[in-house]
């Protein structure tokens, strides 16, 4: 009996993926894979699980949708608010239920039933020139025509403009967000493209004037290391935080929800709990030089000089059921045309 | 060549059933290599009827039309580019000599070696106003910021044109230099013989001789342009692969991307029909009599220095400038931090998945060939079609088409695993790089079973029936006589395969393994943030690994191989 007991226990343990034996989790990420790295190091050196990581541009939510029930996604994490709804839309996700967590994003960081959480903010600011005669701007004034041919920005159907999009059309509708759209685009220096961090690049190469851009990049131009050039892109800028007339400055977010189907669920949570909590909140806002959700946490120096942020008040919610018309709307102007 | 000289042409019975034993069996394999590739194709299809949440009158107004559009005026200008340029430096190398011939002539296949998303990269940063080709200009004509004096941006559609036709035209060249050195070289010594000036000779035998094999290099390159993604995307140009690609990501319409794909499939149709009517009346360039090289006149002094600089132009500016501005940032890099290991990682990574699709590509079109030469007739060649299908869809659309039933299988392997023994397998066809390989087969099956297809055609019929006759079957046949006689064909077809599976991205950034980086998509990942850090290493490593297959292919293809790429006109 004990015998048999042992040899199926012997069994058992000899067929069991090697992968069970050491604490690990399979992170699958939109994300970009360096602004990750530093925390995902943090949360292995304090807790010894080791983070298996996909990083995927494109294709997150369609690849563990087809993955179904077999997936070894245990957490999602993407930029961007529609993303994140999108996971809860295909049903990917469950229910984030810890304590630690929930107190420390604010309800209005996080989706209605908990499906996903935001782990950071990023404003949709103006990079203007160093020595335009600038102080402050309105969203609304990008369609200004005394912008005309001054204006650089990426892709209009990039998720970061969609977010701003449909923010605006769930401000002021679908026509004036259609005239807004054909405003801005007559009054662009360039073809819309490249990354966030060209509208820095080019507003110094004398190309455009200001340019609709992140937060967080200004701090990784200015502090960039590896790449000195960059600097010069960063010092060449000054950030404006504008706002809507009626309102405040667009933030969209980072976040991470809970896979559906996670196979190391445990320490899926503590990830989870790692990325929310101060230590990895001040990596947030210090490294990444993001807006930290857990207000506990200090901005960095760089952002704290663009200002205080004023976020407008328009929930995420808003910013999700708007923004495929916002989408379309890009379409129809032709905007990267 | 020795043996097909040794075979007195004689009057064959044109036999369309050689009935070797065994043959059926090639002929089923051959049908299922075209279901494989037809099942991406299906699945996509299946995914386009389940109706996009966006409306079909908004996708065709809004992002249909105008990608057709911009995607028609591109294909345009490439095709004129590559067209004008393979052909013209191909009748330079063929047909003259001047200093440096022997390097140029091998020396204008190098920017095969550079993907387009690496020259879009590469001339966005030099010829960016911060450049250092705008700099120069700057302090030759005495202007201190780029605010004062700049020149147009090169993200355009002009850009994307020019772009793309300096790493394409080798598509042209390739397969129009051995027409002009091979195949047509009797014919233009005797219309030189005859007193046809030079001018005539390119004019009135040489172009309408290479014409075949111009549509093949033309549409072989277009379908390259079609599927790009990377340089269109840095240069701004909406393409129907831009658009899937968006209406995909952007605005998670599977259903419709799936729609923009079936459309993408027509007009790809629309390019190989064009191709097929180009190539209409090809017979007279054929025969398998000896061939002499073509004896090329001599451009002395001057002239010869003013051929050279003009066969050069292109080599340096597809790939000399391009290369050195990657050595110059990779040794900055290197010099800093050397090569890390996580770049060798993703050199091997990228290396073995490349000889794995090749292994497979070269199996899967031999399979197909093989077939069409056993059973010639209607059923052979619409699986050789449909096995052909998958390369002209961009990476994106045959990751999508594949993922989905690949997802399924590995699902029910998983579940059936779970049941009978108690613990699942997880994915093991997405897990183990097979589903990536998967797409890679269906993405390049068309270059083996093309390229293998010529080199069968080279082979007289004649050598089939002296194998049948003793007693060889269809598989001793083909060890026998076909494998020795189609070495060149193959060899080129599988440099063809290895450099463009190294090359390949959108495919690899979807369906790559848990963990595993390509120097593709490395390189892609930091070009996703704007930054460059190590992207140079591994761009230089792409251009680097790509030119040991494409010197092989040249040297290759000054025998045989390019010759038999020529064939398949």
């Amino acid at each position: 009996m004990t015998l048999s007991v042992r040899a199926t226990l012997m069994a058992t343990v000899l067929c069991l993926p090697a992968a069970v034996s050491a604490a690990e989790l399979n992170l699958y990420t939109s994300r970009e894979p360096k602004l990750v790295e530093p925390l995902l190091e943090a949360f292995t050196a304090e807790t010894g699980i080791a983070v298996n990581t996909v990083f995927l541009k494109d294709g997150l939510a369609e690849r563990v949708a087809a993955e179904g029930g077999s997936s070894p996604a245990d957490v999602l994490m993407a930029v961007d608010v529609g993303n994140m709804a999108d996971f809860v839309e295909k049903g990917l996700t469950q229910p984030i239920t810890s304590e630690a967590v929930l107190a420390a994003v604010p309800e209005t960081l996080r989706d209605p039933q908990n499906q996903w959480v935001a782990l950071s903010m990023r404003a949709r600011v103006v990079y203007a020139a160093k020595e335009l005669d600038l102080d402050a701007i309105t969203y609304e004034d990008l369609a200004d025509p005394k912008w005309a041919g001054k204006i650089c920005i990426r892709s209009g159907q990039h998720p970061y403009n969609t977010g701003l999009f449909a923010a605006y059309l769930a401000h002021h509708g679908a026509e004036a967000t259609e005239a807004w759209l054909s405003g801005i685009k007559a009054n662009l220096a360039r073809t819309p493209g490249g990354g966030d961090r060209d509208g820095a690049k080019d507003i110094l190469g004398g190309i455009c004037d200001i340019a609709v851009a992140n937060s967080y990049y200004v701090g990784l131009m200015r502090t960039n290391e590896k790449d000195p050039e960059q600097k010069a892109w960063g010092a060449a800028i000054k950030v404006l935080l504008p706002t809507f007339e009626d309102g405040g400055t667009h933030v969209n977010i980072s976040g991470a929800a809970l896979a559906k189907h996670a196979p190391n669920k445990a320490e899926a949570v503590k990830l989870l709990e790692f990325l929310t909590s101060d230590a990895a909140q001040k990596i947030y806002a210090e490294a990444n030089f993001e807006y930290p959700v857990n207000t506990e946490a200090e901005l960095s120096p760089v952002v704290a000089s663009f200002g205080p942020l004023e976020i407008d008040p328009l929930p995420l919610t808003e910013v999700v059921a708007n923004r495929k018309a916002a989408s379309a709307l890009v379409e129809q102007v032709g905007f990267d045309n | 060549m020795a043996v097909t000289d040794l075979m007195p042409s004689l009057p064959l019975r044109r036999t369309s059933r050689p009935s070797l034993g065994g043959g059926r069996l090639w002929v089923w394999g051959s049908g299922v290599v075209a279901a494989l590739v037809l099942a991406p194709v299906l699945a996509l299809i299946w995914q386009a009827l389940q109706g996009s949440d966006g409306l079909w009158a908004h996708l065709w107004a809004y992002v249909l039309r105008p990608a057709l559009g911009q995607t028609a005026v591109l294909l345009l200008g490439v095709g004129l580019i590559v067209i004008v340029l393979g052909t013209a430096l191909a009748w330079l190398v063929a047909a003259h000599d001047f200093p440096g011939r022997k390097v140029l002539d091998w020396a204008l296949l190098l920017p095969l070696a550079v993907p387009s998303y690496i020259i879009a990269f590469v001339y966005l940063e030099l010829l960016h106003s911060l450049g250092p080709v705008q700099e120069l200009l700057r302090a030759l004509l005495g202007y201190d910021r780029p605010r004062d004096f700049r020149l147009p941006d090169i993200r355009s559609m002009p850009g994307a044109i020019l772009l793309l036709g300096l790493v394409l035209y080798p598509y042209v060249y390739l397969p129009v230099r051995a027409m002009f050195a091979m195949q047509a070289a009797g014919l233009l010594e005797a219309g030189r013989m005859l007193g046809c000036t030079r001018t005539r000779l390119f004019a009135r035998l040489a172009l309408p001789l290479a014409r075949p094999a111009i549509a093949v290099g033309a549409s072989l390159a277009l379908m390259e342009a079609l599927n790009d993604i990377g340089a269109s995307e840095f240069l701004g140009v909406r393409t129907l692969t831009v658009s899937i690609y968006t209406t995909w990501v952007t605005r998670s319409d599977l259903p419709g991307a799936a729609q923009i794909a079936l459309v993408m499939l027509i007009v790809v149709a629309a390019l190989v029909a064009l191709e097929r009517f180009a190539r209409r009346k090809q017979r007279f360039a054929g025969g398998a009599q000896r061939m002499r090289p073509l004896v090329p006149e001599r451009l002395t002094g001057l002239r010869g220095w003013a051929a050279l600089a003009l066969g050069a132009l292109p080599v340096v500016l597809g790939f000399g400038a391009p290369l050195l501005w990657l050595l110059s940032e990779a040794a900055g890099r290197i010099g800093e931090a050397g090569i890390s290991p996580q770049l060798w990682a993703e050199m091997r990574a990228t290396l073995g998945l490349a000889a794995a699709a090749t292994a497979a590509v070269l199996a899967g079109g031999m399979i197909v060939a093989f077939a069409a030469r056993l059973w010639p007739g209607g059923t052979t060649a619409t699986f050789g079609r449909l096995a052909s299908l998958g390369y002209a869809m961009p990476g994106t659309v045959v990751a999508l088409g594949v993922l989905v039933p690949v997802a399924g299988l590995d699902r029910m392997i998983d579940q059936s695993t779970q049941m009978l023994f108690g613990f699942g397998t997880g994915l093991v066809l997405i897990g183990s790089g097979a589903a990536l390989v998967y797409a890679y087969v269906v993405r390049f099956l068309a270059m083996s079973v093309g390229g293998i297809d010529s080199g069968f055609a080279q082979i007289p019929r004649a050598l089939d029936h002296a194998a049948r006759s003793l007693g060889d079957g269809p598989g001793a046949s083909l060890r026998h006589v076909h494998l020795p006689l189609l070495r060149p064909a193959l060899v080129a077809a599988a440099l063809l395969v290895f450099v463009d599976t190294m090359k390949e991205l959108p495919a690899t950034l979807l369906l790559r393994p848990l963990g595993v980086e390509t120097l593709a998509t490395h390189l892609y990942s930091e070009a996703a943030r704007g930054t460059y850090e190590d992207g140079a290493i591994a761009a230089l490593a792409i251009v680097a690994a790509g030119i040991l297959p494409v010197i092989a292919l040249a040297r290759i293809g000054r025998r045989t191989g390019a010759d038999r790429l020529a064939q398949r006109a």
